[in-house]
């Protein structure tokens, strides 16, 4: 596919399919448990303890394996649950227009302005000590907060869709509108789709850790790295100088977020064909002897100059930036 | 002003459904949610007290639901937010207002910071597309998926603990040991020392999204013709831009409700990490000791905020697009 | 009809490529041209054909990935002649809009939407004439808009707030601002009604009169150049394939594809005539027939016509005739046919065809 030759694309999906394997394997690969007390506390990184070990003398490495699971679970499951909402609701909005438009797009600006963290904190604050484990009810709650840019976004788009002819045209031969829904517009919305997963599942993500981070659900279950930088943080690690503990589950949380980001980047530009660098790469325009980067306004002169020099006409690199 | 006006509406109805969800909320969990609080006031309550909150929360009076929800919206529109549980006796009221400046003052600051910056980095990128510059990218998206919390903990680690520029513990708002508050240049510099952290945090993590925000939209509008003919009218270089970069920015301001969310959970764990006596603090503080009416009163104060905030951000759009004054 | 004046624009073997290197396509293929002082030259041919691209390549406006590859613009200035090509960043935006201006095609998408008119006409003069004061640039601007007859309250309108023939007189203010020598217009007046058309024409006529500038007019509307230009060239496939005055080209076209242009439109007057149009659709510019372009889909095609690609050349059987075409029948040792070696003059027609 051609989305695979963008190099940011490729580098998200590899870094990816790494996450995605410590999530599989993560757990059955850790030497121990991640809550058993299996050494001295505070030790360094050493042969026996590759992360060292906590305050409490946990293994800081079997931890760091464990933390990849439920997080990658409930970012996706939220991702699906919001995506899905999203495309229900946005597309039924600049669809049917009107009265169910006014609604729904009211609905979905409320949840949009909202502060999501905050909002998310009060529910979770009111759940019983079994909610606050569940990791399908924490995926669905904050798959609430997650819906309302995607359907936005997706409402405009189904909005533009709508005025195109072919859409008309099924109308007039007597489609009926969830067929036409289904089998002309969505197929033109997936990249807008994709995208907009990747960004909620992203979204998702970021306040699931953060929410275990502050405590908003249960620490210890189900295990993950936001346990650990809850701990990390509550026992000062950092003052303590055991920057492993507390560095090792935060940088895996940036590369994980990175890799999502980088995975849509390329979808974005694959949306929006301008954002890449097409035509004229400074490669190809230095081998034909010219070595301005090509500025608007200011079109450049590749006359052949008095002596001829026989230069190697350079391809045109169609490069993703 | 149409749009303004319906805006304006937006926002009051906003506020209704904030306010009602806040109420209704403990009423759908299991359990009477006042025997919760008393149980984990651990006594401290007396009777006075306990009654407040019972009518607070319309527990045990024999009124129905709904003449409890007009009970709690009177209660709302006179400014009573309820009695805060763990910080007893103040109220709730008093106990937000003490720290909601220093919150409306950091982030206020940061978040314009990081716009202006990001925007005009955005623009300098957009504009230079092709060059070295377009490397920022990937640099600033890694910096925007780092958790807002980690980045703290790493530069307070840094400034703090290993250069001794700031005190690594507790490093609160302000040197509590040696200032009191008030307009003394003694306090106003602690003040001010102590939010660079913080601030420098919250810029830090939230710039990726202006840059390429404004990146993108920069790319677009500079294929629109009528900044080839800035150019065709030999305008300096710098008005060109301007020319572009005037009409780039309006989706980043009107994209600012979303923002703002990210950036108002972001300060949150910021505040958090840093000790920062905010909001954030407060609230954290406040769900760690299931103060559960401070939590409803913080939940409250901060939407309002962001819906002003957003508010403003539509005034702004309104003023630099001429085309929404006019009404189809 | 202006006798022969000074060149002010000399474009010599100008060559325009889309990209580079073996996937190129070539846009413009070693066009020459000769505006003067005071002319109007009227650039005519379908969308396609390369005509805008010349334009925008000569005053170095083209996009990404257009490059210039070969030929010269002389421009001959206040400041004596100059290859546009040899400038640099800053000698190029001193000439411009002084002494050569623009006018492009859609005037909603030309004008910036979030800027008053006013504001749109006082840059230019706050950038090329520094001498003059807040006051006077705007006193200058309220007279542009007088002269192409908006009154001055508009100054503070903004784009959206105008019609579209407003937008395309303040296109046409803008571009006259500092009193160019060349007007470049590319189809200014596609997007309009006719009878809007019309009238925009007609006040062009006048602003040419008053201050002697020469224009460039693209279209692909070949009637309307009729009236309008001096001297016309019709490209095709990024050639130019004939360059005469326009009643001459109108009359006794040179080239086929000019025969098959002039038969695709009807007369409203004189009689009626089987339109004849052109068999086939304009080559993909990437992959073009060997020799003669156009010789795929013309009539009177031999079999050199596939190989030899023929040059702009003053017709051989007539050398004296100020005009061009690049057509193999108007060679040495070809015989042209009868429709095109027309030469009836004004007083042989009865009932005209305009």
């Amino acid at each position: 596919m051609r989305i695979l030759r963008n190099r940011k694309t490729l580098a998200g999906l590899i870094l990816l399919a790494v996450f995605v394997f410590l999530a599989v394997f993560g757990p059955t690969l850790a030497p121990y448990p991640a809550l058993e007390i299996v050494g001295n506390p505070w030790e360094g990184p050493s042969g026996a303890h590759w992360f060292g070990t906590t305050q409490e003398g946990y293994d800081v490495w079997s931890q760091f394996l464990n933390g990849d699971r439920a997080i990658l679970i409930i970012s996706f499951l939220s991702g699906i649950i919001a995506t899905v909402l999203s495309v229900v609701i946005g597309v039924a909005a600049g669809y049917f227009g009107g009265l169910a438009d006014n609604f729904l797009s009211m609905l979905a600006n409320i949840f949009l302005v909202l502060p999501a963290l905050p909002f998310l904190i009060v529910i979770n604050s009111y759940l019983p000590a079994g909610g606050k484990s569940s990791t399908a009810l924490m995926a669905a709650i904050i798959s609430l907060t997650g819906w309302a840019w995607g359907a936005r976004v997706l409402r405009s788009q189904t909005l533009s869709l709508r005025k195109r002819d072919f859409v008309d045209a099924a109308g007039i031969i007597g489609e009926r509108s969830w067929r036409i829904i289904a089998f002309e517009v969505v197929p033109n919305l997936v990249p807008v789709i994709a995208s907009s997963f990747l960004f909620t599942t992203l979204y998702a993500m970021g306040t699931y850790v953060a929410l275990t981070f502050v405590g908003a659900v249960d620490v210890n279950t189900p295990w993950s790295w936001g346990s650990m930088l809850f701990w990390a943080q509550g026992d000062q690690a950092a003052a303590s100088g055991a920057w492993v503990w507390f560095a090792a589950p935060g940088v895996a949380v940036a590369l994980l977020g990175t890799s999502l980001a980088l995975l849509n980047f390329g979808i974005d530009e694959f949306i929006n064909p301008r954002l890449k660098a097409a035509g004229l790469t400074r490669k190809g325009l230095r081998a034909a002897g010219l070595h301005h980067r090509q500025t608007l306004g200011l079109t450049p002169v590749l006359r052949p100059s008095a002596a001829p020099v026989a230069a190697q006409p350079a391809e045109i690199i169609e490069e993703t930036v | 002003m149409y749009v303004l006006a319906r805006r304006l509406a937006f926002y009051a109805v906003t506020a209704y459904v904030a306010v009602s969800v806040n109420f209704f909320l403990p009423h759908m969990m299991p359990g009477d949610p006042v025997e919760t609080m008393i149980a984990s006031s651990a006594g401290q309550l007396d009777q006075r007290s306990v009654a407040a909150l019972k009518a607070q929360f319309g527990v045990g009076t024999g009124q129905s639901l709904w003449a409890q929800y007009w009970h709690y919206w009177g209660q709302l529109l006179q400014g009573n937010l309820g009695i805060s549980i763990s910080k007893y006796p103040s109220t709730v009221a008093q106990t937000i207002g003490s720290a909601l400046w220093w919150t409306v003052i950091l982030v206020g600051t940061a978040t314009v910071i990081s716009f202006i910056l990001g925007t005009l980095i955005g623009a300098l990128v957009g504009w230079r597309r092709g060059s070295m510059l377009d490397n920022i990218l990937p640099v600033t998206t890694f910096f925007q998926a780092i958790p807002y919390f980690f980045l703290a903990t790493v530069l307070l680690y840094l400034f703090a603990e290993k250069s001794h520029v700031f005190p690594n513990s507790d490093f609160k708002s302000y040197d509590t040991n040696n200032y009191v508050i008030g307009w003394n240049p003694g306090f106003v510099g602690s003040a001010v020392g102590h939010a660079v952290l913080p601030a420098l945090t919250i810029v830090l993590a939230s710039i990726a999204g202006w840059i390429v925000g404004m990146r993108n939209m920069m790319v677009t509008t500079m294929d629109e013709d009528y900044v080839l003919v800035a150019q065709a009218k030999g305008l300096p270089k710098s008005r060109v831009i301007w020319y572009a970069a005037r009409n780039a920015v309006l989706p980043s301001i009107s994209s600012f409700a979303n923002a703002l969310s990210f950036v108002v959970a972001g300060s949150l764990l910021t505040e958090l990490v840093y000790s920062y006596q905010g909001i954030g603090s407060l609230l954290l503080n406040a769900v760690q000791s299931e103060d559960y009416p401070l939590i409803q009163g913080i939940f409250l104060i901060i939407t309002f905020a962001v819906l002003a905030a957003n508010l403003l951000a539509d005034t702004v759009y309104v003023l630099l697009d001429p085309r929404t004054r006019q009404e189809a | 009809m202006s006798a022969l004046n000074d060149p002010v624009l000399e474009i010599s073997g100008l060559s325009v490529d889309y990209g580079f290197g073996p996937n190129a396509v070539h846009a413009v293929a070693d066009a020459s041209l000769t505006l003067r002082r005071g002319e109007v030259l009227g650039l005519a041919g379908e969308s396609g054909s390369g005509k805008s691209t010349l334009a925008y390549a000569v005053t170095r406006l083209l996009r990404e990935p257009g490059v210039i590859t070969s030929g010269s613009a002389v421009f001959h200035g206040a400041e004596g002649a100059q290859d546009l090509f040899d400038l640099d960043a800053d000698g190029i935006r001193a000439l411009r809009w002084s002494q050569i201006s623009v006018v492009f095609q859609s005037a909603m998408n030309s004008l910036n939407p979030v800027l008053t008119v006013g504001v749109q006409l006082t840059d230019v003069l706050r950038a090329h004439s520094k001498e003059l004061g807040r006051g006077e640039r705007r006193e200058r601007a309220a007279e542009l808009l007088d002269m192409v007859g908006i009154t001055a309250d508009r100054l503070r309108s903004y784009p959206h707030e105008l019609s579209g023939g407003m937008r395309q007189r303040v296109m046409i203010a803008m571009a006259l601002a500092l009193e160019p020598r060349v007007l470049i217009m590319d189809e200014p007046t596609t997007a309009l009604d006719v009878v809007t058309q019309r009238e925009i024409l007609q006040e062009l006529g006048e602003l040419r009169e008053r201050l002697g500038f020469a224009v460039l007019f693209i279209t692909h509307d070949l009637s309307l150049l009729v009236e309008l230009a001096d001297t016309i060239a019709v490209m095709y496939a990024g050639r130019i394939v004939e360059h005469a005055p326009a009643e001459q080209l109108f009359r006794n076209p040179r080239h086929p594809y000019t025969e098959g242009l002039l038969g695709s439109f009807p007369a409203l007057h004189g009689e009626r005539k089987a339109m004849t149009g052109i068999p086939g659709s304009p080559p993909d510019l990437r992959h073009l027939p060997p020799g003669c372009p156009f010789h795929p889909r013309c009539g009177h095609a031999m079999d050199a016509c596939s190989t030899q690609v023929p040059e702009l050349l003053p017709i051989h059987w007539e050398p004296t005739e100020p005009r061009r075409a690049s057509c193999l029948l108007h060679a040495d040792g070809y015989q042209a046919p009868e429709s095109l070696k027309k030469t009836t003059l004004r007083t042989e027609e009865i009932g005209s065809t305009l």
